[in-house]
């Protein structure tokens, strides 16, 4: 039988530095479904940005076994966008030709870059429209602000149609309402663009407004401790923060993980 | 403590002239106050031009035996050119090759340093058995002293990749030969183009003193004949050529540096 699951991680084990390393993550189960909004939370040191690297097929695990979309991850899967805290726009690219950087590596795009050159400008520029940075494409990365880059990052972690989104707390160095921007910037993608996502945080309110369902990790080594499935109807408006019920669950899930760092 | 003042109202006054910049003339005006000073000094002490000739005396002597200091000078600017150019060529292959493997680095770093560490007026004898006294020595020497710099520079530039970037690169397949060209290469650019700065003023001091100790030609050789007749002026003369040297030379690869890597200076908040 045909699973829909995008992401599956079984019963993984990940030891950093040889045989006794630090175990980062061990037992860990968790599945993605495709077209899913997932988010990971934790306490620090949980072993997120491991799940991460081990997603996308940066590290392999010694045990277990981690599939994305049908395939058994044993090199790095193209297949998938990634954005870190740090936007790592390269500056001496313009904003545009940073955002086209992955078809310059990514094996399906790269020998077709040059001659279809207008076309994938054209849809870098319909992205960054829809990230609310339209005719910004031609500005240097240091000559937009810290809220414009980690945008125009989310664009370059899309260029390539990923069918994985991975995103490791992206908006943690933002300002309040900047954050807020932006949760509605990728609820928007998510919603408009046929992508899976990750989204790996430490900020609660973060996941319960974004996340279809929301996975509890342990302190380390990480495993997951439980996942829920967010309730509340689509389309979200940031309105929803205010209302008892998330407030609820944002409260519960303090409470999980304030269990989990006490065990730790 | 209820009456506060009133809000005083700022009038602004018409700019009716733009103060004059002085910044671009104060090198000049420096150098000059320098000069007067130095002039001023021998004066007052009076002071032998044997040991310490006063700057008119010194540009005397550049006018009186300048044939020659014109000969020399363009000897010593042609060898730290060309030294300073191989410097270049090799500085920036092994800084590549270093930075783009961690077992090449752990290899050859400790003997770079200790090589750096000899000083290379040691090896001119050296030179000397190897290619007899002349030209070959004071390129080499000023090769050899401006190399270091540029490996270190360039090899920092590639060892100091954010590994973010790499990672986000790595996920998308890219292979280690994609990583350098796409980011290692352009970012180290700007380390390498300040140590050109650095290392041209080295291929000076190398092939000067290359010349000094086995030549018959270039300033270094010029300034110890005049010694040895005690011309104290010309030696002056030749260090004032050298410095116009050094300061060209210099501002030239400043300029190269501002013009191809302006990214790299024009902001501040590239982090954020």
């Amino acid at each position: 039988m045909m699973s829909r699951a995008l992401v599956e991680i079984d019963n993984v084990d990940m030891r950093y530095g040889g045989l006794d390393g630090t175990l980062a993550v061990s037992g860990l189960d968790m599945k993605v479904e495709r077209g899913e909004f997932a988010a990971v939370v934790g306490p620090s040191g949980c072993g997120k940005s491991t799940l991460m690297k081990l997603v996308t097929g940066l590290h392999i695990p010694q045990t277990g076994v981690v599939t994305v979309a049908g395939t058994h991850v044993t090199k790095p899967v193209s297949i998938v966008g990634m954005a870190f805290q740090n936007p790592t726009m390269l500056p001496w690219r313009t904003t545009l030709d940073n955002i086209l950087l992955p078809l310059e590596i990514v094996e399906r795009h790269r020998h077709r870059l040059r001659r279809h050159k207008a076309e994938y400008v054209a849809k870098a520029e319909a992205l960054l429209e829809t990230v609310g940075l339209k005719g910004f494409g031609s500005k240097f990365p240091w000559q937009l602000s810290g809220g414009m880059q980690q945008r125009a990052n989310l664009c370059r972690a899309l260029i390539h149609e990923p069918e994985l989104l991975m995103l490791d707390e992206p908006f943690g160095a933002l300002d309040a309402f900047t954050r807020e921007e932006l949760w509605q910037v990728i609820r928007d993608l998510h919603a408009s663009q046929d992508v899976t996502i990750v989204l790996v945080t430490h900020d609660l309110r973060e996941a319960a407004f974004l996340a279809d369902t929301i996975h509890v990790m342990s302190a380390r080594p990480g495993r997951v401790l439980n996942v829920h499935r967010v309730p509340f109807a689509r389309p979200r408006e940031l309105e929803l923060m205010y209302e008892p019920a998330f407030n609820e669950m944002v409260q519960k899930l303090r409470e999980e993980i304030a269990d989990a760092r006490a065990v730790a | 403590m209820t009456d506060t003042p009133a809000p005083s109202v700022v009038t602004s006054q018409p700019i009716t002239q733009k103060p004059f910049n002085w910044l671009p003339f104060m090198p000049w005006i420096y150098t000059v106050a320098l000069f007067l000073i130095w002039e001023g000094v021998v004066r007052i002490s009076g002071l032998p031009h044997t040991i310490l000739p006063a700057p008119s005396r010194v540009f005397e002597a550049i006018i009186q035996y300048w044939p020659a200091i014109q000969r020399h000078s363009i000897q010593t600017l042609y060898t730290t050119s060309l030294g300073f150019v191989l410097a270049v060529v090799g500085g920036l292959a092994l800084g590549l090759l270093i930075g783009w493997s961690r077992t090449i680095y752990a290899g050859l770093y400790p003997i770079m340093v200790g090589f750096n560490a000899i000083p290379k007026v040691a090896l001119v004898p050296i030179l000397v058995i190897w290619f007899g006294i002349g030209t070959v020595p004071a390129v080499l020497t000023a090769f050899l002293i401006a190399f270091f710099p540029i490996v270190v520079n360039v090899a920092t530039g590639l060892a100091t990749i954010e590994p973010e970037t790499e990672d986000v690169l790595r996920a998308l397949g890219a292979k280690k030969m994609d990583i350098m060209l796409k980011v290692g290469i352009p970012r180290s650019m700007p380390y390498f183009f300040g140590s050109l700065k650095v290392a041209i003023t080295l291929a000076f001091v190398g092939s000067v003193i290359s010349e000094t100790v086995a030549a018959n030609s270039g300033l270094g050789f010029m300034m110890s004949s005049a010694q040895s007749q005690f011309n104290v002026p010309l030696v002056f003369a030749g260090l004032v050529m050298l410095a116009i040297e050094g300061i060209l030379m210099y501002a030239l690869m400043a300029w190269i540096e501002k013009r191809t890597t302006g990214w790299a200076h024009r902001s501040t908040t590239m982090a954020g």
